[in-house]
């Protein structure tokens, strides 16, 4: 098994106290990100979890400064992101987006070779222009790249366009990906040699990657470690063997039981809606739904599930009233 | 026992500027009443080519041979105005989009009522209340019968969906990727409620997905098509964990299981893509992508072989590895 050596470094990326606000029809505001503090190590595969509307599209894109923060701060190398055109622009050459359609994020009318090529053009990055291309393309797994680089998008297969992303990724060299349901739109037995081709890059080029994705088995399958998300706020964070297999919030409990054949009991299927980031409940955000809350389990904590707010987490761990409590 | 839906040598070509494309090519498959199957494949497999057909919602032009007995009636040979009696009342199909179907100027209650008016010719009064009984059995409140689509979430508009397709209690359903676009805890509970409705009403459920997993937990027999061909048919649970043929045990492996040791940090999948339906490799159309091909499987057109009663894969493997087995 490859084994992540994570040693114990300074973080790559983090984000500390980090708020996002977008104003709401009707003039309520919408809290996408309420409170998160986050740290992506070198050459760690963080994912996000989280049903849609959780937050964690809106996350991932603040960390790469593609949406300012309405609260706190993001740090790439322990210096706080600057929002100006120059640093933003210095800082894309270290993190990278990848898209989950490659489809809707590949300009029908370019090559893959002017795909490719574009992120070096914006950054003037003109000398082995040739050369870079084809050493991106055959990373992400395009090979002999000469063959593809005359070919355009509706020329290739799904699996073959998620690797022309990939490889505009690449081609700059980062130091971080943020992709966004890498393999959502892909066809299912493709699905695994994209992921594989994930693990490769950490492995071989000491890539970080933040990954975002509804799909715990894909977090199962990559990455090292797992934050959950809720409404805005993380729930449970912490070494994905540990938060899949024994997950402690009641949120991620019932987000593992629902998977087939899973490591927890009895499916727990929450009723009701996602939430609305409009209207956040007070107390613990998750109590209208929690089943802990429901089946009398968390009696002794009702009250402050009800009524008291929970710190932000800091650290790995879980942010719940019940867990809270020593047993 | 007249089965719910039989389907013989189903053969189903699109005539397109490319010239003709062999979308299903050959399907045969029974379903008794309150049997529910799972149909698994990737994009151009030819399963949603499949389910169109049973109602016969395919677009004018396509080739379709073979027999489709809709309660021992043949589809292919009835006449329109019988066709449409059949439709609802017999059949109900419930797309991925179907949500974005609904009429969005009119009331959800209304919508739900209109099959059991044209079908049954029943008082809209009377109809508009089994609406709200329908309305009920998915888990919609009362209260919403009045809403307008845009009112209600995604998830709800899906159970007014399967609401309607309940309307005319018909005696087959098939839902096409009917949960594919929900969030994962709204998907769980639209299948739990999907599976208790059918199980309750013997109503015989075909379903439709890329995701075995889900497939797994929902029916209680898998089909598995590849290249507009069943290449596995058999009981789901022994299906999806011991595969014996390696485009389903490939498939499988795509949804790992959490906690799975062996799945940690290894993602399986195929080399490859799946194939153009018009242009479809020779010999078994699975070999350039098997990670277990023999010599002859490039030259041999393999058709589904007996692993067991009941149980069925398209692979020259399938004798040996039976053998292997006792």
């Amino acid at each position: 098994m490859t084994q992540a050596v994570v040693p114990v470094t300074e973080p790559l990326l983090s984000c500390r106290d980090l708020g996002v606000r977008f104003r709401a029809p009707g003039g309520r505001t919408a809290r996408a990100v309420d409170g998160v503090n986050l740290e992506l190590r070198p050459g760690e595969i963080l994912a996000l979890a989280g049903e849609s509307g959780c937050g964690k599209t809106t996350l991932a894109r603040t960390l790469l400064g593609l949406e300012r923060p309405t609260a706190g701060e993001v740090f790439f190398r322990g210096r706080p992101l600057g929002y100006r055109g120059k640093d933003l622009k210095a800082y894309r050459r270290e993190a990278q987006l990848v898209l989950q359609d490659p489809t809707g994020a590949l300009n029908p009318r370019h090559t893959v070779y002017e795909a490719v090529a574009e992120g070096l053009r914006i950054h003037g990055l003109h000398h082995d222009e040739r050369e870079r291309v084809a050493d991106a393309l055959s990373r992400a797994g395009l090979r002999p790249a000469e063959k593809f680089f005359m070919a355009y998008p509706h020329e290739l297969s799904g699996g073959q366009r998620q690797r022309v992303v990939i490889a505009g990724a690449l081609v700059l060299d980062p130091t971080v990906i943020i992709a966004d349901e890498p393999v959502a739109s892909l066809d299912a037995s493709v699905r695994g040699e994209i992921l594989a081709l994930l693990l490769r890059l950490r492995d071989e080029l000491g890539l970080s990657a933040v990954v975002v994705t509804h799909d715990l088995g894909l977090a199962w399958n990559i990455a090292d470690r797992i934050a959950v998300m809720y409404l805005g706020r993380i729930v449970e964070y912490g070494d994905v063997d540990e938060v899949l297999t024994r997950p402690r919030h009641p949120y991620t409990r019932a987000l593992v039981s629902i998977l087939p054949d899973s490591p927890v009991g009895e499916p727990q299927i929450l009723t009701g809606e996602p939430p609305d980031a409009t209207q956040v409940p007070g107390g613990c955000r998750f109590h209208p739904r929690c089943p802990a809350l429901r089946d009398g389990s968390a009696a002794a904590v009702a009250d402050d599930c009800r009524r008291t707010r929970l710190p932000v987490l800091g650290e790995p761990g879980v942010a719940c009233h019940l867990r809270a409590r020593p047993a | 026992m007249t089965p719910v839906l039989d389907i013989d040598d189903l053969r189903i070509t699109y005539h397109g500027s490319r010239g003709p494309i062999p979308a299903v090519r050959g399907v045969s498959l029974t379903l008794d009443p309150g049997e529910t199957l799972g149909l698994a494949g990737e994009s151009g497999c030819g399963k949603s080519t499949l389910a169109a057909a049973v109602l016969r919602l395919l677009p004018p032009g396509t080739e379709v041979t073979g027999r489709i007995l809709l309660d021992g009636e043949d589809v292919l040979t009835m006449g329109w105005g019988r066709l449409r009696a059949v439709r609802w009342a017999r059949a109900s199909i419930v797309f991925q989009g179907a949500m974005h179907s609904l009429n969005p100027v009119q009331r959800i209650v209304r919508q739900i009522a209109e099959p059991i008016v044209l079908h049954e010719g029943v008082e809209r009064a009377a109809a508009e209340d089994r609406a709200v009984e329908l309305m009920a059995a998915v888990g919609l409140p009362a209260w919403r019968a009045k809403s307008y689509p845009h009112e209600l979430s995604g998830g709800q508009r899906q159970r007014v969906m399967i609401a309607m397709a309940l309307a005319c209690s018909p005696d087959l359903i098939i839902a096409d990727e009917a949960t594919t676009a929900l969030d994962v805890m709204i998907q769980a509970q639209v299948l739990r409620l999907l599976k208790s409705l059918v199980a309750e009403r013997s109503i015989a459920l075909v379903m439709i997905s890329h995701d075995l997993s889900v497939l797994t937990d929902t029916c209680e027999r898998l089909a598995v098509m590849y290249a507009g061909r069943l290449v596995e048919y058999g009981p789901a649970h022994e299906v999806f964990t011991t595969a014996r043929h390696p485009y389903s045990e490939g498939l499988a492996g795509a949804f790992p299981t959490v906690g799975d040791t062996a799945a940690r940090r290894r993602p399986r999948g195929l080399p490859g893509d799946p194939p153009d339906p018009a242009a479809l490799p020779g010999g078994c159309p699975f070999h350039p992508r098997c990670p277990v091909a023999l010599d002859a499987c490039a030259t041999t057109d393999v058709t589904l072989l007996d692993v067991r009663p009941g149980w069925r894969a398209a692979c020259l493997r399938v004798p040996a590895t039976k053998e292997a087995d006792v």
